[in-house]
């Protein structure tokens, strides 16, 4: 499959009055063409500053590029004049944010802000341009187009603004679309209707999305494949299945067993103890070490490596070293690796 | 996916327990809000200088009529019209005591045959002007205290009882604000001042009329929004009384922008007074406020300058320390500026 | 909306009347005859000027004559300063030099502080941005009487670029008056267009606008300058009122021959009809400016206009 994006030892930096905040500390990853990749952790893992360092969104005051690179299209976007990165942006690489309450203007008529990108990039009329914006509301959704156009934000519900908000990004055919938490903002029934939306979208246009989310039962519904970040860091990334059911990293256990299920019966929900570390002072070693019951020695003194446990999946956990104790994972996982064909405790087909 | 590493030492693998201490140490220190506002007002650089000035000016205004040698309203007609003259200070060629006479630079001083030293000089009825400044700094300190205090009193319960209540009581209670803050500060102020006897207890009347409305409103607002709360609304289901929800819930979230509302209504009620003074509605001869004082130095403004330069950079000095303070106090309270 | 102007329009009624009522029954329970010469005169004589200004009958019946003329625009007459002139052509007399005063001062303020607000915001933190902040918070610190005669000191009698007072040179000599008043304005405008755009430039639609490619400038314009500007509306009611009071000393300071000079002199001679007449002109012009902010709040921010009234 062709790479449509790489990001290769990307570390960032945040220069606060506090001290320097390493928000991301060497992510690696490529993005294939047509494929829907899930970035997912909790909060302050550093997804959502990957996502907006792809699009050079931070704040140029305070971010900084510490090393690595983001290739596209064979470009270092990292290196890119702000003139040329207007021109990727919204073109070839766009984006739809959280809150869809907050994310459009709220005194310009939609109309405007969906043809904005249209008329920056493309070289057409502004009848065309209203035109393509009109067919636009109607890809999303959005019945009666043409009297929408004039209306402004404050007119539409949550889940119609994120439909012009998708419109938005669609605009230019974008090869990359990065989704960052789009639907945690909305109703359970609507993020339902959106996700289908996005997925029926992808289809259409093929383009690649980065889904960027700490909702794993979102990841199961759209991702190909899934990549967990904790710490500023990449931890384990593979196929969604081997994610979800064959996963090896502890964090990766952690977030799966605190996730409700129909098939666990235990009474209560599992958490993770602790907190997430602080990236102005990152702990030495494995960032997850200190909140995990699998820590060994080693992990106080040296980041593990990524370990190959497939050709699409690794992960990043001295657990995976030859030399390391067979430890069991939660119970839940157990169960869940059971019904994976290659996992150690597979069983046959479970069903 | 580098699979073959070098040797890694023995007994790497060994497990360890999980110390949930640990675990926990890598979270920040609870900080209360109240820290944490103090913690970022004392990072304003503006803020604490304009606190430690306002202390200074505060100090001035009680000692200094007490540490000059001179009453500030007696006259002594001789040595009317002094310019500034300080010890030590005169060497570098200001508060020298020199001034214009006939549009020659002569030592007044010497002139008039003075011995003692004005520091600020004298007024046109020789009354020494280091008193009479600070004197009336006092009095326009406390004229705009006072009137800040009853503001907050009279807001606070004001518009604490209407938003708490709510209903009936909420409508009526709005329908006077409304009626009352369409009534411009201005023509109240000039109105009540006319008809009281002018003096301090009359200004103070005349700035509180009308001042507390905005107070009210502010605090009715605060209420309003807290008072539906989960946290409120959950202290009454454990069946708190109302007393306690006021106190214990609504008060320590009002209580920010009371404090701020009030450190910007006390440079505009010392604004006021000085206005006032300068219309000829204020403190009456020979009270001196830094109004009146203002307005006697305009009077003479061509020829004896510092007679308004010295109260008139002292009422600036107060005006912007408290703006300050106002300012920074606002940004450490205010979560909305939080991180 | 035209209920919620029709709602402000008649609390705005309330008011007045309540303004006027108040500075009627007020005058009359001041201490003092209304005619400043009583003193002087024989009880006939008294009665005789008494009558002649209607102030011999009944107090209910002046009082609703007093209204009566209110509502015709009448204001009654003048009876110690200009003897039975009406109060409505000494103020209407005196419009002119104070609202040229205040009008250049509101327009040069605001449209200085604008300007020193947006670039203060988009160059955060550097020396235009300190340069700013501190001209804000001198100019909504110092009360215009103490720039006024400042200027004046130094422009006028120190340096003679200005006319010290005296409105006779026409434009030169409401330089000075026009840029004392001006300082508030400015300042305000300053200190709130820095802080929204500030948080404008913080918001999310602004991301998505930089998302969508747009340029730095095209941001600052298109997205964020009318969003921050909506806001500032709401000071515009401060900001008429500043220049009003301001008015009242900065034309004393300059012998401007406004309203403001009118009517501290009026107060100083105990002109009872030219104060009530100019109280209820003020009080008007004020209150007119406020439901005119909320309109205009109204008419410019599409989230208002169109869901009626602010909640």
């Amino acid at each position: 499959m062709e790479k449509i994006l790489q990001i290769k030892d990307l570390e960032l930096s945040f220069n606060t009055f506090g001290g320097e905040v390493k928000a991301i500390r060497g992510v690696n990853f490529d993005l294939y063409k047509g494929e829907t990749l899930a970035i997912v952790g909790e909060s302050g893992s550093g997804k959502s500053v990957t996502s907006k360092s792809i699009m050079r969104l931070l704040p140029e005051s305070s971010a900084e590029f510490k090393n690595g690179e983001i290739l596209f299209g064979g470009k270092d976007l990292t290196k890119l004049s702000d003139k040329e990165m207007q021109k990727i942006r919204g073109k070839e690489i766009s984006m739809i944010f959280q809150d869809p309450m907050t994310s459009l203007n709220p005194t310009m008529p939609i109309g405007k802000q969906i043809t904005e990108p249209l008329l920056k990039h493309q070289k057409i009329s502004k009848p065309e341009a209203r035109k393509v914006a009109i067919d636009l509301l109607r890809l999303v959704g959005m019945p009666k187009p043409e009297l929408r156009m004039k209306q402004y934000p404050h007119q539409f519900s949550g889940g119609q603004r994120q439909r012009i908000v998708i419109a938005i990004s669609l605009a230019c055919n974008p090869q990359i679309l990065i989704a960052d938490e789009p639907t945690t903002a909305l109703d359970v029934t609507i993020q339902a209707q959106i996700l289908e939306l996005m997925k029926d979208l992808q289809k259409k246009i093929d383009t690649s999305i980065i889904f960027i989310t700490h909702d794993l039962g979102v990841v199961a519904n759209v991702a190909d494949r899934v990549a967990v970040m904790y710490g500023g860091k990449i931890v384990e990334i593979g196929t969604v299945d081997e994610i979800f059911y064959n996963p090896q990293h502890p964090y990766t256990w952690g977030l799966l067993s605190s996730m409700p299920s129909l098939d666990t019966d235990e009474s209560k929900l599992y958490t993770i103890p602790g907190t997430p570390p602080d990236l102005l002072d990152p702990p030495k070693g494995d960032a997850f070490a200190l909140r995990s019951e699998y820590a060994m020695k080693i992990d106080m003194e040296m980041d593990a490596p990524f370990f190959k446990i497939s050709d699409t999946h690794k992960a990043a956990t001295w657990l995976l070293h030859p030399d390391a104790p067979q430890v069991e994972p939660p119970l839940s996982v157990i169960e869940r690796m059971k019904k994976f064909p290659g996992s150690r405790y597979y069983e046959g087909s479970a069903n | 996916m580098t699979q073959n590493h070098e040797k890694l030492p023995q007994g790497s693998f060994e497990r360890i327990p999980r110390d949930t201490k640990q675990a926990e140490r890598i979270s920040k220190p609870s900080v209360s809000f109240w820290q944490d506002a103090w913690r970022r007002l004392r990072k304003n650089k503006g803020a604490i200088f304009s606190i430690i000035l306002f202390g200074l000016i505060v100090i001035m205004s009680l000692l200094g009529p007490i540490i000059s040698p001179y009453e500030p309203n007696a006259q002594t007609i001789t040595h009317a019209n002094l310019p500034p003259k300080i010890p030590v200070i005169e060497k570098l060629g200001i508060f020298d005591g020199v001034g214009e006479l006939g549009g020659k630079e002569v030592d007044l001083y010497e002139l008039k045959n003075v011995d003692q030293n004005y520091w600020f000089g004298t007024d046109g009825l020789g009354r020494d002007m280091f008193s009479r400044v600070w004197k009336g700094t006092q009095v326009s300190l406390f004229i705009a205290f006072a009137a800040a205090a009853i503001d907050m009193v009279i807001g606070v319960v004001y518009g604490g009882i209407s938003g708490y209540f709510g209903g009936r009581v909420d409508d009526v209670m709005q329908r006077i604000v409304e009626i009352l803050s369409g009534i411009p500060n201005l023509v109240v102020v000039i109105l009540f001042i006319m008809i009281m006897d002018p003096g301090i207890l009359a200004i103070i009347i005349a700035l509180t009329i009308t001042g507390w409305t905005g107070m009210s409103r502010v605090v009715r607002g605060q209420v309003l929004k807290y008072k539906n709360q989960e946290f409120v609304l959950a202290a009454r289901t454990l069946g708190a009384s109302d007393g306690r929800i006021i106190w214990k819930h609504l008060m320590p979230n009002v209580l920010g922008v009371i404090i701020i509302n009030t450190m910007f209504t006390i440079p505009g009620a010392i604004f006021f007074e000085a206005f006032l003074s300068f219309i000829g509605l204020g403190l009456q001869a020979p009270d001196a406020s830094l109004g009146t004082l203002i307005n006697d130095g305009y009077k003479l403004i061509q020829y004896q300058p510092h007679i308004l330069a010295i109260p008139a950079f002292v009422l600036s000095l107060i005006m912007i320390s408290f703006n300050l303070i106002g300012d920074g106090l606002r940004d450490a309270l205010d979560p909305k500026m939080k991180d | 909306m035209a209920r919620y102007i029709g709602k402000r329009m008649f609390y705005m009624l309330i008011t007045l009347i309540l303004i006027a009522t108040f500075t009627f029954f007020l005058m009359k329970i001041l201490p003092g005859s209304p005619i400043a010469s009583a003193d002087r005169l024989s009880p006939e004589q008294r009665a005789i000027v008494e009558a002649s200004y209607g102030l011999d009958r009944p107090l209910p019946v002046q009082y609703f004559d007093y209204m009566f003329g209110l509502v015709q625009g009448d204001l009654g007459v003048s009876i110690n300063q200009f003897k039975g002139a009406p109060v409505t052509d000494i103020i209407l007399n005196r419009i002119g030099p104070s609202a040229q005063i205040g009008f250049q001062g509101m327009l040069f303020g605001t449209i200085i502080g604008i300007l020193f607000g947006m670039i203060a915001a988009v160059k955060q933190n550097s020396w235009i941005d300190y340069t700013s902040t501190t001209v804000a918070i001198i100019g909504i610190s110092i009360p215009s009487f103490v720039f006024a005669s400042l200027l004046q000191y130094w422009l006028a009698v120190e340096w003679q670029l200005f006319p010290v007072a005296f409105w006779k040179d026409g434009f030169m000599s409401s330089v000075l008056p026009s840029l004392a008043l001006a300082m508030f304005p400015l300042a305000t405008a300053a200190r709130f267009i820095r802080s929204e755009m500030i948080e404008v430039l913080g918001s999310d639609y602004i991301t998505l606008a930089k998302a969508k490619g747009a340029s730095g400038s095209e941001i600052a314009f298109k997205h964020a300058f009318r969003n921050a500007l909506i806001p500032l509306i709401t000071v515009l009611g401060p900001m008429a009122v500043s220049i009003l009071t301001g008015s009242l000393v900065v034309e004393q300071i300059f012998a401007i021959p406004g309203i403001g000079e009118q009517f501290v002199t009026s107060i100083i001679v105990q002109d009872f009809s030219i104060i009530m007449g100019t109280t209820m002109f003020f009080s008007i012009f004020l209150i007119l400016v406020i439901l005119l902010v909320d309109i205009l709040y109204g008419v410019i921010d599409p989230r208002i206009r169109l869901s009626g009234g602010k909640n």
